[in-house]
């Protein structure tokens, strides 16, 4: 997003006829939050610098100076393995970007049900789920393999892709959500034309929802992106690991060989650019109020 | 409602729309936490011996009681990483969520310049994988990378030591401070942001300042938010595991059973003891369900207790 700062002077001045000192632009506020935004950004410039650095330039040469080797260390990064670190991407896509997918619209369709039905036991799977929100997802990784590896599946892409599709914190938000932004009226009207239930939601509920299924969307996107244990646990062939692992191996491999060390960190800023994107573009749609709003609902 | 065909047809599909609605969640829900949940606790249970071939090969086991807990718990290396990760927990979460809150504050404060390029700024490295965040980090503390010792060399000072201790605890908490500062910095300031203004319009009339604001009014508003992200930290600490893991290659000082979730992968995969991975899980689940139960109750009478 840009810097949206109203022009100084000329409201300052207006201001200040009105209301002599209150009217000031608070220094101390805006040097603090500099300084935070300083500490943000530093990491991601010096990965960004880094990886223009041959090896040698990176031990040798001060940290922030850029160096001469961005294109080599993109070319040996894209050969290394036989192309395995853009095969990590895909992955990684593919993982949290269809996990995200299909975790936001089984969220959406229990927080619905949650939200605008009353049954009997409402409460209870309510209740249920929400207790699910408390579990550590990570205390799991370990039965969830061996439950998996008993039919077969630990190891391929499924292993990685079904554990992260249930989500209960989504579940919970979408509820919320379903709560605020969806009127009965329009519910009942839709009934009263005859629209059958599964057409209500497909065509009225979700759409009414989208906003919410946003987030939800992008929290288990990033959620299942740096998801590490996970994949971790369930994956031992290399070419189905994702760009976490991967990047996590290759480091392992570059502690005895610092040639590689260039590579990790030209593998870190590749993966790091398209996410930041990501982010910026979608923080418009997001709403944290969503969150901010949750433990009241 | 009249009590005719179509109503009656209208009421009962009614009754198993939700259901079916939520079938898919209730499914996944059963499968990926209900069960494994089951099935770990069976297993803390259990005593396994792998024997024969392959990573499962014959399985001989046997209920053994408590034993498996009792091991865990007297296993001085577990607690050791159990210690290790609460005291990261102390220096981690009261700095992250003490910023989160700084930052949020600031940016409602009225007329401060540069607000959307500071909270875009800070909120960015949450895009960014604890595994990545770690390998940046990790980078700029490794001596021979590190553009701080960089520095300190050029001043003079001897090279910097991030990976001792205290030194790596830290270290750690810094990317966790790093990763995570901005997340709960969003959570807080859009609740700030729903607070209507009139609730404090009437403290400036009086002159109140906008310290006082903060501290008066502000902070005791957004306190729910601050319980939702004090949970989620709380949960998130103690499953530490990515960032020691990914700094280990770099320094000698953490070992491989250097947070329980090591310890237990290290049981589970390495040495074939499922028993003890499963019991030293369900010790560090009840641990966090009880720590995040403690907060909860402890906050809900404070922040709830008037409204509710």
């Amino acid at each position: 997003m840009t810097v949206v700062t109203t022009t100084g002077t000329t409201g300052d001045r207006q201001f200040r006829r009105r209301r002599p000192r209150a009217r000031r632009r608070p220094r101390l506020p805006f040097t603090v939050l500099l300084l935070g935004a300083l500490y943000c950004l530093t990491p991601v410039a010096w990965v960004v610098i880094a990886a223009s650095k041959t090896p040698r330039e990176l031990f040798t040469t001060f940290s922030f100076a850029p160096g001469s080797g961005l294109f080599d260390n993109l070319a040996n990064l894209s050969a290394y393995g036989g192309g395995q670190f853009w095969r990590w991407g895909l992955n990684s896509l593919l993982y949290a970007g269809l996990g995200a997918i299909l975790s936001t619209l089984v969220s959406a369709m229990a927080g619905y049900a949650l939200a605008k039905f009353r049954f009997r036991g409402r409460e209870v799977l309510f209740s249920v789920i929400l207790a699910g929100v408390l579990v550590p997802g990570i205390v799991l990784a370990v039965p969830q393999y061996l439950l998996l590896a008993s039919v077969g599946l630990a190891g391929t892409h499924w292993s990685v892709l079904l554990p992260v599709i249930i989500n209960p914190f989504g579940i919970f938000l979408c509820r919320v959500f379903a709560n605020a932004a969806i009127p009965e009226s329009t519910l009942e009207a839709a009934r009263l034309d005859g629209a059958g239930e599964l057409r209500i939601f497909g065509t009225i509920v979700l759409p009414m929802m989208a906003q919410g299924l946003v987030t939800v969307f992008l929290l288990q996107f990033v959620g299942i992106w740096n998801n590490f244990l996970l994949p971790f646990i369930m994956l031992s062939d290399q070419d189905k690991y994702p760009i976490t692992l991967g990047l996590y191996t290759f480091l392992g491999k570059g502690a005895g060989d610092s040639d590689l060390y260039p590579l990790v960190i030209m593998g870190s800023a590749v993966s790091v650019i398209p996410l930041i994107a990501l982010v910026l573009v979608l923080q418009r749609f997001w709403r944290a109020d969503l969150l901010a709003g949750g433990l009241k609902g | 409602m009249p009590a005719t065909s179509a109503g009656r047809r209208t009421r009962l599909r009614a009754a198993s729309t939700p259901w079916l609605f939520a079938s898919p969640a209730i499914v996944l829900f059963t499968l990926f936490l209900v069960i494994p949940i089951g099935y770990a606790i069976y297993l803390s249970f259990r005593g396994f011996r792998v024997e024969g071939g392959g990573a499962f090969g014959r399985r001989v086991q046997a209920f053994v009681g408590l034993d498996n807990y009792t091991t865990a718990l007297s296993d001085p290396e577990y607690v050791a990483g159990l210690g290790r990760v609460l005291l990261y927990g102390l220096i981690s979460i009261p700095t992250v969520l003490g910023l989160a809150l700084l930052f949020a504050l600031l940016l409602d404060t009225p007329r401060v310049r540069a607000r959307g390029f500071a909270r875009t700024a800070i909120f960015l490295p949450y895009a960014v994988p604890g595994v990545i965040a770690s390998l940046l980090w990790g980078f700029l503390y490794l001596p021979s990378t590190s553009p701080i010792t960089y520095l300190a060399r050029q001043l003079g000072a001897g090279p910097l030591d991030f990976f001792g201790f205290p030194a790596l605890y830290f270290s750690l908490a810094n990317i966790a401070l790093w990763s995570g500062v901005g997340f709960n910095m969003i959570i807080i300031f859009t609740s700030l942001r729903a607070i209507p203004t009139s609730v404090y319009e009437a403290a400036r009339i009086d002159g109140a300042s906008e310290l006082q604001i903060a501290w008066r009014i502000k902070i005791p508003l957004v306190a729910p938010a601050l319980v939702l992200t004090g949970l989620f930290s709380v949960i998130g600490t103690l499953q530490l595991y990515s960032e020691p893991a990914t700094l280990r290659p770099m320094t000698t000082t953490i070992s491989s059973s250097w947070v329980p979730l090591m310890k237990i992968y290290q049981e589970a995969f390495s040495n074939d003891n499922l028993g003890g991975a499963a019991a030293a899980s369900v010790v560090l689940a009840l641990g966090i369900l009880v720590l995040s139960l403690l907060l909860l109750r402890f906050f809900q009478r404070r922040t709830f207790g008037d409204n509710a």
